[in-house]
């Protein structure tokens, strides 16, 4: 590792307590920027008044109809919210992921999650999805949460059976293959149901657009849960930086903080892949993006991961709401939209000031 | 080392979600509309304040995200409480008027609010739709796509009573039932089962009898090549060398919008110049948008495919 990483970890680490504040006023100015802009409901200036008015002890008059203020809560605040917790969760898994796998391709997506949660998704489609609309509980959600977490679960068992030294790549590789193994069955479940297609085919780009309170409550422990364990492992992960042999070297149990990591990230992303389907690039962009401004340090590159991922989403999810005004355009499409050359631009600028 | 690979494998799969995502988007790109509107949206809403005789009637505000729906509505006389429909919706003329259309899997529910409707009509549920428009007190009729007849009788009915136009409902229903029957009996309907394929898209994708077009095509005692195809699925993917090989005596292009494919197109197929239904000039021509709803129009269905079948016959002789 050169010299000069450590110089910018170092110096990112001393700047950086002014990143996390900054980082966290951002994703309220995100939150508050989601919760006012939309296709409908009252002027974007009345909806800070009518938040403010519902605090205990305030009262303002924000001049909004019943109708309005349902629009602004039961619609427009849940995808705010779910978004925020989807972008947060994805970074920082992607971040994570990256860390202990050490290698920078990695997204949340790599050891199967994506492929199994799609898998159980479809076959959800397949399975008279109307006829499910009287249950109590909806069983897309569950059945793509389970599907993502046996889909890792295989891959760790496959991967760690024949791992033996160089476990980290063999996961990685039998993650490529429980990926390509899950996406050819749902291929053919879909080949088979092809009256379903339209439909699987939007889960896959990602959905915000139909996110109500009940989701936001299905994920939240699971994101919570999640989220504590891998802040946990911040320090854990830059020893991990030096390299498996070196790791274990200075005291650290290599194995076992892989596996922590690992499940914890795949129970946070299982759960927020069940509930908005495959959002792309905001577990790869953000934590890069972020490495980018502070440096290498995973004391920094987690917490900022997880404010910066969930300001980007929800960012990236107003231009879905009205550019295409009375129809939305799929999260997927924007967040690759903007995302794509946010980053190239980013990265040439930074290189240009080295 | 290995990232090429992954990066490989994994972009094979991108690619795969994608080649099955665009074949989706030609399934539903066909339906394109003719765009020969006269009437303004608030012509159409003006309308609705006047001409109706029960009070609460002229108070339906109606957004219809399903084409057939909006078929239906206009065919019962409702159409003027309409105040916007799907991309989709493109039958009658007057549907093309309103500006902009709701594309119906990607609906955005704080826009549908916002043109305070007191009903939404759905084909389906592409998320928790039907929920959040409740939540904020909209009414929201689901009608999925009919398996017979009498869902899509039904759903008429059913549709009268929403728009009180029951009377007109009932007169749509009965004028449907006698039409179809007339069409059917009136045919000399041949002594062997005539066998047919019914063609969805250009890659060769069919339906079953199970399935509402089906039905239709079941009328008249026919035999749909596509029905032993494969166990348990309605939509199968046939392979040319099955269809050649089962020899079609009629062939039914419902892809002469999406896929521009026409009796000529057919023809010039590789091997399908051995099919009877090709050699013989017995390739039909459907309207791809009426072929797939199951609105009123599926009595011009019905009539299309008995001028064919009497086409057949007189060929026979």
């Amino acid at each position: 590792m050169s010299t000069r990483e450590d110089s910018i970890a170092r110096t990112g680490w001393l700047v950086g307590r002014w990143w996390i504040p900054a980082a966290a006023v951002a994703m309220c100015a995100a939150l508050l920027l989601g919760a006012m802009v939309g296709p409908a409901g009252p002027t974007w200036w009345r909806v800070p008044l009518a938040l403010l008015d519902r605090l205990p002890l305030i009262s303002l008059d924000s001049g909004i109809s019943p109708r309005e203020w349902t629009i602004i809560w039961q619609i427009r605040m849940p995808r705010v919210v779910l978004a925020a917790l989807v972008g947060a969760t994805l970074s920082l898994s992607g971040a994570c992921y990256q860390g202990v796998f050490r290698n920078p391709l990695v997204d949340p997506y790599l050891l199967g999650v994506a492929a199994g949660a799609g898998l159980g998704a479809t076959v959800v489609f397949t399975v008279n999805r109307s006829g499910s609309s009287s249950w109590i509980v909806d069983p897309l959600p569950l059945v793509a949460f389970a599907g993502g977490l046996i889909a890792v679960a295989v891959t760790y068992l496959v991967g760690t059976a024949f791992g033996g030294q160089r476990s980290a790549a063999t996961l990685v590789l039998a993650g490529v293959a429980v990926t390509s193994l899950a996406t050819a069955m749902q291929t053919f479940v879909l080949q088979r149901n092809t009256e379903v297609i339209r439909q699987v085919y939007s889960w896959i780009l990602g959905r915000l657009s139909s996110a109500t309170w009940s989701d936001v409550r299905l994920v939240l422990p699971y994101v919570i849960l999640s989220c504590g364990v891998l802040f946990a492992h911040r320090r854990l992960l830059d020893v991990m930086r030096v390299g498996d042999d070196e790791a274990a070297a200075l005291g650290a149990s290599v194995k076992r903080i892989r596996i922590a990591v690992v499940i914890a990230a795949t129970l946070g992303t299982s759960a927020v892949v069940a509930v908005s389907g495959l959002i792309g690039f905001v577990g790869i962009i953000v934590p890069h993006a972020v490495r980018l401004l502070v440096g290498a340090s995973y004391r920094l590159i987690l917490p900022l991961s997880f404010l910066l991922g969930a300001s980007f989403l929800i960012v990236a999810d107003i231009p879905g709401r009205i550019l295409q005004n009375p129809s939305e355009t799929p999260i997927g499409v924007v967040t690759a939209f903007l995302g794509a050359p946010f980053f190239l631009l980013l990265l040439r600028t930074r290189q240009g000031t080295r | 080392m290995s990232f090429k690979s992954i990066r490989q494998i994994r972009g094979v799969s991108r690619r795969t979600f994608l080649a099955v995502g665009a074949s989706v988007l030609l399934f539903a790109a066909c339906g394109t509309s003719d765009q020969s509107a006269v009437n303004t949206v608030a012509d159409t809403v003006a309308e609705a304040s006047t001409d109706t005789a029960v009070p609460e009637v002229s108070t339906n505000k109606i957004v219809s995200l399903s084409a057939t729906a909006t078929e239906m509505l206009y065919a019962i006389g409702a159409g003027d409480q309409l105040i916007a429909v799907d991309k989709y919706s493109n039958f009658p003329a007057q549907a093309n008027a309103f500006e902009p259309k709701i594309d119906g899997y990607e609906p955005s529910v704080e826009a549908i609010a916002a043109l305070e409707p007191t009903t939404v009509l759905i084909a389906f549920d592409p998320g928790s739709l039907q929920s959040q428009l409740e939540k904020l007190g909209i009414a929201v009729w689901v009608g999925a796509a009919a398996t017979n007849f009498d869902d899509s009788y039904r759903q008429i009915t059913e549709l009268g009573e929403l728009t009180g136009k029951t009377t007109e409902a009932e007169a749509l229903v009965s004028s449907m039932k006698s039409e179809i029957e007339t069409a059917v009996s009136s045919l000399e309907i041949p002594e062997a089962p005539v066998n047919y394929f019914y063609e969805l898209d250009d890659t060769f994708y069919s339906v079953t009898s199970n399935t509402f077009i089906g039905q239709v095509l079941s009328l008249f005692k026919m035999e749909n090549i596509a029905d032993t195809a494969e166990a348990g699925n309605d939509y199968p993917q046939l392979s040319q060398e099955f269809i050649i090989s089962a020899n079609p005596k009629l062939v039914f292009l419902a892809d002469t919008k999406c896929c521009a494919q026409t009796a000529k197109t057919v023809a010039t197929r590789p091997g399908w110049d051995k099919i009877d239904a090709v050699t013989n000039g017995n390739v039909v021509e459907l309207d791809d948008d009426v072929a797939s709803r199951w609105g009123p129009r599926v009595v011009d269905l019905v009539k299309q495919v008995a001028g064919a079948i009497t086409a057949y016959m007189s060929k026979l002789k």
